[in-house]
């Protein structure tokens, strides 16, 4: 059987569930279900063939967790046991004479970072070895189910199809709202495993079959690829201990054939289902066609938890996380400031943007290794699809595989090697490209030129399999005080773009007023003349509210803002709101004290233009924070305000830097301290609150994040000649990697002090494990490093 | 949820103490902002338990040496073995103003802290009514990592359950719970009508339990 060929033609059945069988045998609670291949393959086998006797086209391995990380035999490794499953299914099938066999591919049983301390490539390596190991043991298809993470499955699909060449297929696990256990929604789970080129999606386990039928909608509105469904028998419920689902045969086959009617073309079962259960469905859907698949046409990107739809109205691309003329933003790249672009990214998102431009490059730095932190820390706390924004085709590379989502690719062009560099990339990866109208012979000067230009890169993809929903043509804002007709081709260029080739659009929208005066005036404008001439994404920076005010009212003027409810929710009341108290009325002082973030920024913006920096911080902002940490260790303020206090004074010194920036001055910073959470310990709340209080106390803090390796430790403390290490822990299981740091860091750097704190830490530990000294809370550490470096 | 405001300012350090009204209102709003991402689960089931010599117990198959949970459960003939979390998206929005503004993310921590304490409360109850068909009583939660009952279950003890498949809950290589706001915990069956037979904090080994009181 050719699964690819049936497809379509007729409806295929998977087999049912496994492991409940196997419990219904005596399957332990903790046992190992696959290790049964090698001590119960009779069961095994007679399990498969009941299911093929029952008229299944498609039977699961018992091979759900064999994955290295999860699968702890001491006897037998996990290639073992996946050799042994694919083996007996195969024999069931021969000796059955239909079926065909599927590598049945679980999740690792382990969280991804940033919420586990798996990483994306062990996760990968993980998935490999399964897939690889399936593959040569004789399975016909690949099906990983139960994920409930899209970056693991994306891991798990990227390891399947460059090692096999095997269909595969993907059913995750979705809760009764349609969501992932990580938020994730269906249409992101969909944007994502359509673009990476999987044969089948859909639903498994945690759901009875007529939760599933409720969730189907969802799934067909977006999805234009062949649907898999196979539900659990019910509802899990607990009897005495033991786990029963309750929905018997015939209600089951009863929804399953309105889970076809919906859209299904693979059927099967999970958890609880049986050999009877699979008989009653495929007797019941006899007779039953598959429902044909309208191709949806999406043009689409996505995040770990969301979708966003190009179309329905224009999309805002928020521009700041780039260094181009921003002298703060080159020294955030230099010192490799991440949280400088996550706050840049998390502003923009508080202010309208639906996906985030990210262009680290910076000659001096390393941008392959840029691009990839800076893409794995806006994924981790952002929920905004990202844009991957570079012309080094290693760091793009990078970030598409690293990218938890379905990216957008800025960018590709019309020549020849900038094509066949990216689209390959976007074969293998997804995505959703920006091609600009430009091409070996540069930027035509009119609309016909660049509409050739949007041409041409639509049949060049068209080769590598790329459809022209996953291309979105950016027409080229020029230079108008340049030439004076550069906005109009620009209009019509991207006008004829949208009609003759039925292409979406995007503009980098500020370029139009590039030296002239009050530039948003003519770039709020030209942003409205591009949306009427159906722009569909525009680069803006979200903090312009002209910009914003000309989306939003162009939104309720056109129809796509649904009673103007996105526009009323963004303007109404503003008129009559109270003015904000001007800052100059709080001192810096009063505001630091106080916690208040924005004040303190205000009133130190303020005083930097008269007073020397040294002078505010020595005379206004540590004598503010010496108040409030004397009055944290008497107990008369708490935590929280400790931290309003150190964050506000953390805005102060983000003003005078900028200040610093501007002028060209370097900010004066004591000794370096290098921070660390040690290895195997990923929780750094404690890390940095002392992080936050050292700098404003303005030492030079060396952050090197959570689980961090003794040896990198100790190797920065060589090389930046430090003379203070701060380590935090919070697990009695992390403090031994504490313990050997503090040695090696005694050894090899003995002029070195090392301070400790976390949770579980007393003095007499501290003592144990040879620690210069304890903090038992976080003004300690400040007034400890005062004392040693002064 | 219920929010027990005592306990979040007990988790912030308070101490009993007062907390002025910008703190007050920085903890509504985190408890707002926690509300939409909360997506607690949890799972559990009864096993017999089988002392196999001194300081040494079985539990579903689990072998555990640990003199203080052997204490804790001394003659219990069975015991719930419990995992609860309040889903990933909890440690997602921590993580994001660990990033953004750092007392939102330590009030927040407090907020999560109390949460799944709570949460906790609120599904024993059904083992509780379990147990109390068959006239017994439950001993408090124990949880790896408390006394000498060793982190390194934790695994186990997921496995158990089918945790990581069910509920999303994991363990790191380090033990560590994945995601963080979780609890995993064995919950003794007793005869006895008693709430805690270990009957003052300070004389219990279990310095990291959540619930010790300091007096």
């Amino acid at each position: 059987m050719n699964i690819k060929q049936e497809l379509g033609n007729r409806l295929v059945f998977f087999d049912g569930g496994m492991g409940s069988l196997l419990q219904q045998n005596g399957l332990a609670g903790g046992e190992l279900p696959e290790l049964w291949n090698l001590s119960h393959p009779d069961l095994i086998l007679k399990i498969h063939k009941e299911y093929l006797a029952a008229g299944c086209d498609i039977i699961k391995t018992n091979t759900f967790g064999a994955n290295a990380a999860k699968f702890h035999d001491k006897e037998h490794s996990a290639q073992e046991v996946i050799r042994h499953g694919v083996a007996l299914a195969r024999r069931a099938v021969e000796e059955s004479g239909h079926g065909i066999v599927a590598m049945d591919i679980g999740p690792t049983g382990k969280l991804m970072r940033p919420l586990g301390d798996l990483e994306f490539e062990q996760a990968y390596e993980l998935f490999r070895e399964m897939a690889v190991t399936g593959a040569q043991s004789g399975a016909d298809v690949i099906l990983i189910e139960t994920m409930s993470d899209t970056y693991e499955v994306k891991a798990a699909v990227l390891a399947a199809k460059e090692h096999t060449n095997l269909p595969v297929f993907v059913t995750m696990i979705f809760d009764a709202q349609g969501k992932l256990l990580t938020g994730g929604d269906i249409p992101a789970a969909v944007a994502l495993l359509e673009s990476l080129g999987v044969d089948g999606i859909g639903f498994n386990c945690g759901l009875g079959p007529d939760q599933m039928k409720k969730l189907m909608p969802q799934l067909t509105e977006c999805c234009s690829i062949p649907i898999v469904v196979n539900p659990n028998a019910g509802l899990p419920k607990s009897v005495n201990g033991q786990t029963v689902y309750d929905v018997d045969p015939q209600e089951f086959a009863a929804s399953m054939v309105e889970i076809v009617l919906e859209g299904a073309w693979i059927v099967g079962g999970c958890c609880g289902t049986t050999p009877a259960h699979l008989a009653e469905m495929i007797r019941a859907c006899r007779g039953l066609s598959p429902i044909p698949i309208a191709p949806k046409n999406r043009t689409v990107v996505s995040s770990y938890s969301k979708a966003v739809v190009f179309g329905s109205k224009p999309v805002i691309i928020g521009e700041r996380i780039n260094p181009t003329g921003k002298s703060r933003f080159k020294q955030a790249l230099r010192e490799h400031d991440i949280p400088y672009l996550l706050r840049e990214g998390v502003a923009q998102q508080q202010n309208g943007a639906h996906i985030l431009d990210v262009n680290v490059g910076l000659p001096e730095i390393d941008e392959v290794s840029m691009m990839e932190d800076a893409i794995r820390e806006l994924q981790s706390i952002l929920d905004l699809p990202l844009q991957i924004d570079t012309t080094n085709i290693e760091a793009m590379e990078r970030a598409m595989r690293l990218y938890n989502g379905k990216p957008l690719i800025n960018s590709v062009n019309g020549k020849q090697d900038c094509m066949h560099s990216i689209f390959p990339l976007m074969k293998k990866y997804g995505g959703t490209v920006i091609a600009l109208t430009i091409d070996e012979n540069g930027i035509p000067d009119t609309a016909q030129g660049r509409v050739e230009i949007a041409r041409k890169i639509m049949e060049t993809a068209a080769t590598y399999g790329i459809e022209k929903k996953d291309i979105i043509v950016d027409a080229l804002a020029m230079t108008v005080s340049a030439e004076q007709q550069a906005a109009a081709v620009t209009l019509e260029a991207l006008k004829r773009i949208r009609e003759e080739l039925g292409l979406y659009t995007s503009l980098g929208v500020s370029n139009i007023s590039f030296g002239l005066p009050q530039r948003e005036n003519v770039n709020t404008t030209f942003f409205t003349m591009a949306m009427q001439n159906g722009l569909n994404a525009a680069i803006i920076n979200p903090a312009s509210k002209p910009m914003m005010a000309a989306y939003y009212s162009f939104c309720a003027l056109t129809g796509s803002d649904v009673q103007c409810m996105d526009y009323i929710a963004q303007y109404a009341g503003q008129a009559s709101a109270p003015a904000v108290p001007a800052s100059s009325e709080i001192s810096l002082t009063e505001a630091v004290i106080k916690g208040l973030k924005e004040s303190a920024f205000e009133a130190a913006k303020a005083m930097v233009q008269t007073t020397p920096p040294l002078t505010i911080i020595n005379q206004d902002l540590i004598p503010a924070l010496d108040v409030v940490g004397k009055e944290f260790e008497t107990g008369t303020m708490f935590l929280p305000q400790l931290l309003m206090s150190a964050e506000a004074a953390k805005a102060a010194f983000e003003a005078i830097k900028t200040y610093l920036n501007t002028n060209g001055q370097a900010q004066v910073k004591k000794d370096k301290i290098i921070l660390a959470t040690v290895k195997g310990d990923i929780h750094d709340i404690g890390k940095n609150i002392v992080k936050v209080l050292l700098e404003n106390y303005s030492y030079d803090v060396i952050d090197l994040g959570k689980d961090v390796p003794p040896q990198q430790i100790v190797e920065t403390a060589l090389q930046q000649k430090v003379k203070l290490v701060g380590l935090s822990a919070l697990m009695t299981t992390t403090v031994v990697h504490m313990e050997e740091t503090i040695r090696l860091l005694h050894e090899h750097v003995p002029e070195c002090k090392i301070m400790v704190g976390g949770a579980v830490l007393t003095q007499e530990y501290a003592d144990m494990i040879a620690a210069d000294f304890y903090s038992k809370d976080a003004m300690g550490s400040v007034y400890y490093a005062q004392k040693l470096l002064g | 949820m219920k929010w027990n405001q005592k306990e979040i300012l007990r988790y912030l350090g308070y101490r009993g103490k007062p907390a002025d009204e910008t703190v007050l209102a920085q903890i509504d709003g985190c408890i707002r902002e926690l509300e939409a991402v909360l997506a607690p689960k949890a799972v559990f089931a009864t096993f017999d338990v089988t002392v196999l010599k001194e300081n040494q117990l079985e539990i579903g198959g689990m072998h555990i040496q640990s003199k203080q949970l052997s204490q804790h459960i001394n003659g219990c003939k069975q015991a719930s073995v419990f995992a609860a979390t309040l889903g990933a998206q909890t440690d997602l929005l921590i993580q994001r103003y660990n990033i953004l503004d750092l007392s939102k993310a330590v009030i927040l921590q407090a907020c999560a802290a109390a949460a799944i304490e709570e949460y906790c409360d609120e599904r024993q109850e059904e083992i509780r009514r379990q147990a109390a068909e068959q006239q017994l009583y439950l001993r408090p939660r124990y949880s790896p990592g408390y006394g000498d009952f060793a982190l390194s279950h934790q695994k186990e003890l997921l496995s158990l359950l089918d945790a990581p498949k069910r509920i999303g809950l994991t363990a790191m290589d380090t033990f560590v719970l994945a995601p963080s706001k979780s609890v995993t915990a064995i919950i003794g069956f007793t005869h006895e009508d008693t709430t805690c037979h270990i009957a003052r904090c300070m004389t219990c080994t279990a310095k990291n339990c959540p619930f010790r009181k300091e007096d």
